[in-house]
């Protein structure tokens, strides 16, 4: 099996506080993966270390076998890794159309009629194409969520990253996303960082559990779901 | 119409305007209106950085003295005739607003005001220092003979509002033309989300230093014109003074729109004109009117009509 992504020694200090710990982690092309873990675990800062947001203390990161480690996120992003924001991030004050223009004009350039049908496409796939005029900021929480898993598909990733993407949508938009994940498979490789239990369960391959920065399981969604270690962390007992 | 026929309307209609203004215009408004053409070609250049792609510089005069001085310096010390000469000054003001970029987008907000001030203030200083060729304070005067160009007598009137009204035009639709292709939409985008725009694979960087150099060669461009359409260089012009200026016109005009930098650059060059004919104090009845732009049209007159009429407003 080929590594999309995989990480050796990855850590990240705070000062005295080591969010992320020397953390070896493998994901395989075309698979879903969820990255779960109580509050604090280190998950947001694992994940920007990938996307190059913070660097790391140590460790190296490397994406379809090059060492990525150095690269500016620009240079991540340009070689197929595209990553929505946990708290929302859009261009609040320009249309839906100009937000997912700009995902996808990096990748097909000045070809006006390509980037306009990439902008529907995206836009249809989430459900928001009766809202292209609007401007990002009038959406509601769960729309500007769903904006930005858009401007994710725009690109065209091999990988993409999703931050806590089902925060704040509605149960029907959750079974809609449902459906768009899958429909992404294979030629996209996701890394879902996620609270929502039902949406792990059901649409994640393998399960990697993070704890206190360090990998505390990996494993599918039903041996995840028995692991007493697991239940340990997340209830407090352990 | 088409919103694209609309912006093409409204932007070749000010031209027109301005065409037809220089055969009605008494000579003295005539005059005003072609420094007043020149000054906003300068915002449209400032308006590139802070209007669409949000950094505030403190140090344009260093870009506007570039193109003057760039101009005038080779006029004077190697007999350029007017055309080569503004080549040069343009070409100096991209020379400087590359080396100053490269440095001062190291910073942002604060610093990087600060910084471009400082840097400004250093250019200052080197006119002065270079006393012997740039005649310092006193500038020098580019004489009638050293003014033609193409056969046109630029010291002339007529032919000076025309040239003006060339210079500005073409600056105009470059502006335009720049904020509404792909590269000045990442221009916006940087404004709005610098870190959204970095994790869409764009290299800020390149593109905030791309700004800084259309914004200062434009500068430039209007400052090598101011000087040979009104036959003098000066360290004035390089003066923090000079600096302030764009960014009133700019926030006045409206941020972000093409032509609010020729609504403010009029606006406030008559607001000062009008009130110094009613008192001395002048600044005073300049003051209050500033005041009350600021506080009932925030967003300046073009960010007004945008907001209230005209959506569409690039």
């Amino acid at each position: 099996m080929t590594m999309i992504l995989s990480t050796r020694g990855l850590s990240r200090d705070f000062g005295g506080l080591q969010a992320v710990r020397e953390v070896d982690f493998e994901l395989p092309t075309g698979e879903i993966r969820a990255l779960i873990g109580p509050n604090g675990a280190g998950k947001t800062t694992f994940v920007s270390m990938l996307i190059g947001r913070i660097p790391p203390s140590s460790g190296s990161v490397h994406f379809c076998g090059q060492d990525i480690s150095a690269l500016a996120a620009h240079k991540r992003v340009a070689a197929g890794i595209a990553y929505t924001f946990q708290i929302t991030s859009v261009f609040s004050r320009l249309s839906l159309t100009e937000n997912v223009a700009l995902a996808a004009r990096r990748r097909l350039g000045h070809d006006k009629a390509a980037v306009q049908a990439e902008v529907l496409a995206a836009l249809t796939r989430v459900g928001l194409a009766d809202r292209i005029d609007q401007i990002a900021g009038d959406l509601s929480y769960g729309h500007q969520r769903l904006l930005e898993i858009a401007m994710g598909l725009a690109q065209q990733p091999r990988l993409l990253i999703l931050d806590e993407p089902t925060q704040g949508l509605a149960e029907n938009e959750i079974a809609q996303f449902k459906d768009l994940i899958r429909s992404l498979l294979p030629e996209t490789t996701i890394l879902l960082i996620e609270h929502n239990m039902s949406v792990v369960m059901e649409l994640a391959d393998q399960v990697t559990v993070l704890n206190f920065g360090q990998i505390l399981a990996e494993g599918t969604p039903a041996e995840i779901h028995q692991n007493a270690d697991v239940q340990a962390a997340y209830l407090g007992t352990g | 119409m088409s919103e694209n026929g609309k912006i093409i309307l409204l932007h070749t209609g000010l031209i027109a305007l301005l065409l037809a203004l220089n055969f009605i215009l008494p000579a003295y408004h005539h005059g005003n209106i072609a420094r007043v053409m020149v000054l906003a070609s300068y915002a449209i250049g400032y308006n590139i950085l802070l209007g669409y792609t949000g950094l505030l510089s403190l140090g344009h005069a260093l870009f506007f003295a570039a193109g003057m001085y760039g101009m005038g310096l080779s006029i004077r010390h190697l007999g350029f005739s007017p055309a080569p000469a503004l080549m040069m000054g343009i070409a100096a003001g991209a020379l400087v607003s590359v080396a100053i970029g490269a440095l001062a987008l190291r910073t942002s907000g604060v610093a990087f005001m600060i910084v471009t001030l400082m840097f400004a203030q250093a250019g200052y200083l080197t006119i002065l220092l270079f006393g012997k060729w740039t005649r310092g304070d006193e500038g020098f005067v580019i004489q009638q003979a050293e003014r033609i160009l193409w056969g046109i007598d630029l010291s002339d009137a007529n032919n000076r509002y025309l040239a003006a009204l060339v210079l500005f035009a073409l600056c105009l639709f470059a502006a335009l033309w720049l904020v509404r292709h792909p590269v000045g939409r990442v221009f916006v985008a940087i404004r709005e989300n610098e870190e959204r725009a970095q994790l869409l694979g764009y290299n800020v960087f390149l593109y905030k230093l791309a700004a800084v150099v259309a914004s200062g060669t434009i500068s430039a461009a209007a400052g090598a014109s101011y000087g040979l359409l009104f036959g003098y260089a000066g360290a004035t012009f390089a003066t923090v003074q000079y600096s302030i200026f764009p960014l009133l016109w700019v926030l006045l005009g409206g941020m972000g729109t093409v032509i609010g930098p020729f609504l403010g650059a009029v606006f406030m060059f008559y607001l000062i004109d009008l009130s110094s004919g009613i008192t001395n104090a002048y600044m005073l009845i300049a003051g209050v009117a500033l005041v009350l732009l600021t506080l009932f049209a925030p967003q300046g007159i073009g960010g007004e009509f945008r907001r209230r009429v005209w959506g569409w407003l690039p």
